[in-house]
């Protein structure tokens, strides 16, 4: 279309048509159009986040069923390989992981070996499809990066501070990686640790600041030229950070963030479901975001299993009227990949329940319902949830300054199930003890070790381990298995098909203009 | 959304909820704001000159965007990008805006392929440098890699070839076993592009039953020719694929989304009309009426009030212009601005709250959220207190809300309502803890001096005297009460 645009506009100009990344046929191009193909695969975020930039691989491949990056991330797995392997263990759940790790084997098979004799690097390789847990990927994010990108969204491992950040009118795009100190230090933070942390070293700043007042000519000429510049800089990026974390409270404050917080643990830990149910259905009658309203209908689906039909009904159609009718076709997405479902007819209330809630008042009734419904089917995430132990039994209140384990990441209500799930795995070097967890997760977990047979060398490269999210990653699960790596001795470097949240995987379900 | 859309959301969403703001984070947020004072103090010391800034240019476009914006992979429309080396340039210039600071290897460096042992703390390096020799774009491929001169694969091998990249014509698999056979073959080997490509020549050359018949049975195949169908926009073929397997609410379904093209709304009501026969799900069917019936009333809604407007005799429109089209908005939004500009309406117009309340089946609890929001917003106490107020069949008036009256503090107080308003409505919030907090917070002092005598908790009543005026009725009222009991 371009193309003859153009032409009609006599504007001549030679085409390059590059396809990214692969090429499928050859199109028709007329006589100034070439075409060539660009397999672009991997951009490193960060030093341990290595990222496809295949946002779209989430609603390809869940929604649609296309199975078009599958080759991407073999490839992907094959560089690496031929990099830092050969790879000691892989090990994965879910359909398209099983996939991507038989497509690589074959690749593997076909391609020329270039990874002899070379030492070893990553020992394991863990790949997960993002289905398996979506809770995760639903929750609200509490550790600084996660926050940052949740209220800001960080692109390709950068930022844009709007003015209300940068206390100037101007508006400014920062990269967020370990090269910015300041980051480093707070990103896996829990928010709450984050002012503490950035009162100290503004205090410390200060005092630096404060010594040139007792210096001679030398020192200062010592000082300027060495020192100041680092100051100056830390400077910069505390007043950024602060101002982001100012902003953030804001927002925070503006939106109820406290009880919003209180019903997403309530879905996680199981009860007072219908209180939370309530919270839900006031949030749509409030239009207070599209967006937030479906995060939380689909945490309440899956933590539940389902919504009830009598609650899907109500809270579709209230959703409907506060946010626009065409949201019709956004829920049949959801319930296509399975964000928002509906309990089937014979799972729901049982006669009893229908009878007694007749008798009792509307208020009482929501109780009964919760007791009845949770007799009555069966919830998945609920049986995972107890049988990994993923809400932390704590006596007196959970110590997010010196976290215990890797629940912090969610103020201490829950631990992320994918990174339990790694964690699990790579202790038992295998799935071993968790059938009855890989039964719930309906299967598709494989364990393979290197075909070459060989004793993988302990020290150094038993350590690196290489997470694979086919979906997308939160950083809140990357900031969860960095604690883990620094408890265990581990490093884990992170490859995902696109940096994630909740917003960005509800906004892809949504149906734009057709 | 457009954009212009989610504008006009945005000002009919303006100042209309807002949360509740408690102050428990004093702590938090005083820590914060000292060191922010900390470091605004230290500007005047630090010269804050631009070029210390190290702001990475990026060529306006992220390097994620090349895959998003270029790319179509299964073969759709296709993209170009300006003149030959301008595109080598725009391609590889986004490429190489890589963290500035993580790696300063310059452009051709990226290309030069050198072949180093990398350890891991250089991973970013390692990847923009080593591995990209086999990745850069091959700009200068031979004709001779399209060709496929030689024409005898098997399935399995043309499957693998097209897997590497490698252009084949499929033209040699005349029957239908070896179609099929090749599809199977496409679909083991977990490629979506090649499985795509097998589809699209299946398509061309197998009669539409016989296709239609043999994916019924291979759903992964299935999945990519309906996706290829719905990238490239082949509508028609799309319909008749899933009419073929039964896949009625798919059909409504899809047909229905093509009402989000139409941009003319007189057009866009006509089509939805014709979209209410199609075979969804019984409550779909009712959703779709309503979103016809809506576009209708705001239609006519909208032609009125446009009229209203520029006689200019209304006053409240020329006390509030219109800020934007209440077309395509949704229900509750079109509540509302009828709840502000035409709230005392007899039922019987069209744009009357509670026409539209009878109309949608609007539960109570929405419309006096809403009502309330409107009438707020025009600081209508009256028309607040009436919302609230029932006669029971004794005769006494009573209020009542199905919302939780602190919401309805916070509405009010979002909206500045005065405190002798607020008062009224915080001495209604049922939870004790939260009364107090709101009647504190807001300065309601009747209401906190009530409850603690309720409580009959004398510190808590003398502590508070220190929040109210010296000498004020207030003071003495507290007084009175510690004197009498």
């Amino acid at each position: 279309d371009i193309v003859n645009a153009d032409k009609m506009s006599g504007r001549t100009r030679k085409y390059k048509i590059i396809f990214s990344p692969q090429k499928v046929r050859q199109p028709h191009c007329a006589a100034n159009v070439t075409c060539d193909e660009w397999s672009f695969y991997l951009l490193p975020l960060d030093e341990d986040i290595i990222s496809m930039e295949l946002p779209e691989f989430f609603r390809d491949y869940f929604l649609e069923g296309d199975h078009r990056w599958i080759t991407s991330v073999a490839r992907a797995l094959q560089l690496l390989n031929s990099l830092y392997g050969p790879f000691g263990r892989a090990y994965g759940i879910g359909r398209c992981a099983k996939m991507s790790h038989e497509l690589w084997r074959e690749l593997e098979e076909d391609g020329e070996n270039d990874g002899q004799g070379r030492k070893p690097e990553i020992s394991n390789v863990f790949l997960m499809d993002r289905d398996t847990d979506y809770v995760t990927a639903l929750c609200s994010q509490v550790v600084y990066e996660g926050l940052v990108d949740d209220t800001f969204r960080i692109k390709c491992g950068s930022v844009d501070f709007g003015p209300d950040v940068t206390s100037s009118d101007k508006s400014i795009k920062v990269l967020l990686n370990a090269q910015d100190k300041v980051f480093n230090q707070i990103r896996n933070e829990h928010f709450s640790s984050v002012f503490g942390f950035l009162s100290q070293k503004s205090r410390n700043l200060q005092a630096q600041y404060d010594r040139r007042r007792g210096m001679d000519i030398k020192q200062m000429k010592n000082f300027v030229s060495q020192e100041l510049k680092g100051l100056k800089q830390e400077h910069r990026l505390l007043s950024l950070h602060i101002g982001a974390c100012e902003s953030i409270m804001k927002k925070k404050t503006k939106q109820d963030f406290q009880e919003m917080i209180k019903a997403e643990h309530s879905l996680l830990e199981g009860f007072d479901i219908r209180e939370s149910t309530s919270f839900i259905e006031e949030h749509i009658d409030r239009q207070v975001s599209p967006i937030e309203s479906l995060r939380l209908m689909c945490l309440l689906s899956i933590t539940e299993n389902g919504l009830v039909p009598k609650d899907y009904r109500s809270l579709k159609t209230q959703y409907l009227q506060s946010y626009g009718p065409e949201h019709l076709l956004t829920f049949h997405n959801l319930k296509r990949v399975g964000l928002l479902t509906e309990q089937s007819a014979g799972e729901t209330l049982t006669a009893v329940e229908s009878r007694v809630s007749k008798l009792v008042t509307d208020r009482a009734a929501g109780k009964i319902t919760d007791a009845f419904s949770s007799l009555a089917r069966k919830s998945n995430f609920r049986a995972i949830s107890k049988k990994l132990g993923l809400i932390p039994r704590v006596d007196g209140e959970y110590n997010l300054k010196v976290p215990p384990d890797m629940a912090y990441v969610f103020s201490g209500a829950y631990i992320p199930l994918s990174c339990k799930i790694i964690e699990q795995v790579l202790e038992r070097r295998g799935w071993l003890g968790l059938e009855e967890v890989v039964r719930l997760l309906n299967g598709n977990e494989f364990s393979v070790s290197d075909s070459t047979g060989e004793e993988t060398p302990p020290g150094e490269s038993q350590r690196i381990v290489l997470a694979i999210f086919l979906g997308g990653c939160t950083f809140s699960e990357i900031a969860a298995l960095r604690f883990l790596g620094k408890e265990r001795g581990l490093k884990f470097i992170f490859l995902t098909t696109a940096i994630t949240n909740s917003a960005r995987m509800l906004e892809a379900m949504i149906e734009a203009k057709a | 959304m457009s954009r212009a859309r989610a504008d006009e959301e945005e000002y009919w969403h303006s100042s209309k909820f807002r949360a509740f703001t408690f102050d428990d984070e004093d702590d938090e947020l005083s820590q914060l704001k000292e060191s922010k004072r900390a470091v605004n103090s230290l500007r005047d010391i630090v010269d804050d000159d631009d070029d210390d800034l190290e702001r990475v240019s990026w060529s306006g476009e992220s390097v994620g965007s090349i895959s998003w914006s270029i790319k179509e992979t299964a073969s759709s429309s296709t993209s170009s990008l300006e003149g030959r080396d301008s595109s080598l340039q725009k391609g590889s210039s986004s490429y190489a805006a890589l963290p500035k600071q993580v790696s300063s290897y310059s452009l051709s460096n990226l290309f030069k392929g050198r072949n180093k042992l990398p350890s891991f703390q250089s991973l970013s390096d390692a990847l923009s440098d080593i591995g990209v020799k086999n990745y850069a774009p091959e700009l200068r491929r031979s004709k001779a890699e399209y060709k496929d001169y030689s024409s005898d694969w098997s399935p399995k091998d043309t499957v693998r070839r097209m897997q590497r990249g490698k252009v084949c014509s499929l033209e040699r698999f005349r029957s239908l076993q070896d179609k099929l056979v090749l599809l199977d073959e496409a679909v083991a080997g977990h490629d979506g592009n090649v499985i795509t490509a097998v589809l699209i020549f299946l398509k061309r050359t197998l009669r539409r039953e016989i296709l239609f018949r043999e994916l019924e049975v291979r759903q992964v195949a299935l999945c990519h020719l309906i996706h290829f169908l719905k990238e490239t926009g082949e509508q028609k073929l799309l319909l008749d694929l899933l009419r073929f397997l039964d896949r009625t609410e798919e059909v409504a379904l899809s047909q229905y989304r093509e009402h989000l093209n139409i941009q003319d709304v007189e057009k866009r009501r006509e089509f939805l009309k014709s979209c209410i026969g199609l075979p969804f799900s019984a409550e779909d069917t009712s959703h779709i009426q309503d979103h016809y019936t809506l576009l209708e009333r705001q239609i006519i809604i909208e032609a009125n009030d446009r009229h209203l407007e520029t006689a200019g005799q209304s006053e409240i429109f020329r006390k509030y212009p219109r800020k934007a089209s209440i077309l395509n908005m949704p229900l509750v939004t079109t509540l509302f601005y009828s709840c502000f500009y035409h709230y005392s309406e007899a039922e019987g117009t069209f744009s009357s709250p509670t026409n539209l309340k009878k109309t949608f089946k609007i539960p109570d609890k929405q419309y006096m959220l809403t009502a309330l929001a409107a009438r707020a917003k025009l600081r209508a106490w009256d028309d607040v207190d009436a919302l609230f107020t029932t006669k029971n069949w004794l005769g006494y008036t009573k209020k009542k809300a199905p919302i939780g009256f602190h919401r309805v503090v916070e509405i009010l107080q979002r909206n500045n309502a005065p405190v002798q308003v607020l008062q009224e409505y915080v001495r209604l919030v049922e939870d004790v803890e939260t009364r107090l907090n709101l009647a504190t917070k807001y300065k309601c002092h009747d209401v906190a001096i009530e409850t603690y005598r309720d409580l009959k908790d004398r510190i808590q009543l003398t502590a508070y005297k220190c929040k109210v005026e010296r000498g004020s009725a207030e003071e003495e009222k507290i007084n009175s009460i510690l004197n009498n009991t």
